[in-house]
């Protein structure tokens, strides 16, 4: 291994793309335009699959047997991205998705994993006591839920379908959309309608 | 190589490639050795050991293996189940 | 079954870190952090490799698990995958120590 990898990485990455801008392989604007794709990917593309699928159960079973279909009926670039699959949580079954190796996200739904998903704290203790993790959220399920952690360890990327929450059957497909966060679609939290 | 079938009992390889040189593993630790069900096959997709070093990379089935947490961890467990995918080589089906 | 638990005396590399005892009493940082221009541009820089197919994914997180375990976890995640790309890059050649050499003095 190169002596120059101990450098400050922050040094060797412009160094790098100054090396890749001579070389004509790379440009500002490329970056500038990549920048722009990725930030239009957030948790409210994720949410808009969730609400639809609670109002519409042909969407929702399209949604648990192929989440990248699901998420390209709804007009989401999925191209180039890893499988989608979606966990549905059930009364009484609840889905945690955690990366333990490093920090595999379904990012083309939900944007830039955030950061406590990439923490070792949140991978070490998920696969073990995500009771107890979820609580640092002040997540608590109802006695008697069953936990399935899901690590997400290869080519798939991993999202949850909470539950409706009470009280929001009156709400259209859009107040459904806005009660639905980051977390639930990993499963550190659960949707709450009024909260 | 025999696809595995959903049901199909599994035991994960006790292997630790990464102690005899440079690797990249995507079987987690945790789980070499386990026993576990195959809940169903994800799809088939190129070996990342070999991907991670750019070497030509067979295409491997991938499946979703479910793992019971409190049989790999004696203590401080809360989880019910553990869900794993793992590519085909790592897996030794048990009758 | 083997009666260690896993994480104490398994040979597990330190990027591996499902149930690892050491972690499991520190406390999760919940509160958002947003993202730097650094971050963001790295992020970019990776994915644009990859779209050209001069890196992938899988060498970036071996370049990443590849870092000694104090600087592994003293690094930022996105200063991970700037050491990272720069071991690539520099493994296949697509840039050569020289170069960097003299690029890192430029930029002095």
């Amino acid at each position: 291994m190169s002596a120059l990898l101990e450098r400050d990485p922050r040094r060797l990455f412009a160094a790098v793309l100054s090396l890749l801008e001579a070389k004509g392989m790379l440009s500002e604007a490329d970056l500038a335009e990549r920048i722009a794709l990725t930030d239009a990917a957030t948790p409210g593309q994720g949410a808009r699959m969730v609400a639809r699928a609670w109002v519409d159960p042909t969407y929702r079973a399209l949604m648990l047997a192929d989440g990248t279909r699901a998420a390209e009926a709804l007009g989401i670039p999925m191209r180039g991205a890893p499988p989608l699959g979606v966990l549905e949580n059930r009364p009484g079954l609840h889905h945690l998705v955690v990366c333990t190796l490093c920090s595999c996200y379904p990012r083309a739904v939900l944007g830039y994993p955030p950061f406590w998903f990439k923490s070792a704290a949140y991978r070490a203790r998920a696969v073990r006591d995500p009771r107890g993790l979820i609580a640092e959220w002040g997540t608590v399920l109802p006695a008697g839920t069953e936990i399935v952690v899901v690590d997400s360890t290869a080519d798939y990327r991993w999202m949850v379908l909470p539950l409706r929450p009470a009280g929001s059957e009156g709400l259209d497909e859009a107040a459904l959309t806005a009660l639905v966060r980051e977390g639930d679609m990993i499963g550190v939290t659960v949707p709450a309608f009024g909260r | 190589m025999t696809p595995l079938a959903p049901g199909a009992r599994v035991r994960v390889r006790d292997d630790w490639p990464e102690t005899r040189g440079p690797a990249h593993i995507r079987t987690p630790h945790y789980v070499r050795g386990r026993e576990g069900v195959v809940v169903r096959h994800l799809g088939d997709f190129p070996n990342p050991e070999d991907l991670a070093f750019a070497r030509e990379a067979a295409i491997l089935p991938l499946y979703h293996v479910r793992f019971a947490p409190r049989h790999i961890w004696p203590s401080g467990v809360s989880a019910d189940g553990l869900l794993v995918e793992l590519f085909g080589p790592w897996l030794e089906a048990q009758r | 079954m083997s009666a260690a638990e896993p994480g104490e005396s398994t040979p597990r590399a330190h990027h591996d870190l499902g149930g690892v005892p050491k972690f499991l009493c520190e406390a999760v940082d919940t509160a958002p952090h947003a993202l730097s221009d650094f971050d963001r541009r790295v992020d970019a820089l990776r994915q644009i490799l990859g779209a050209a197919g001069i890196m992938r994914v899988d060498e970036l997180r071996r370049g990443i698990e590849a870092i000694p375990e104090a600087t592994y976890h003293r690094l930022s995640y996105y200063e991970r995958w700037a050491r990272s790309i720069t071991d690539t890059l520099l493994r296949k050649g697509v840039i050569t120590e020289a170069e960097l050499t003299a690029a890192l003095e430029r930029l002095a």
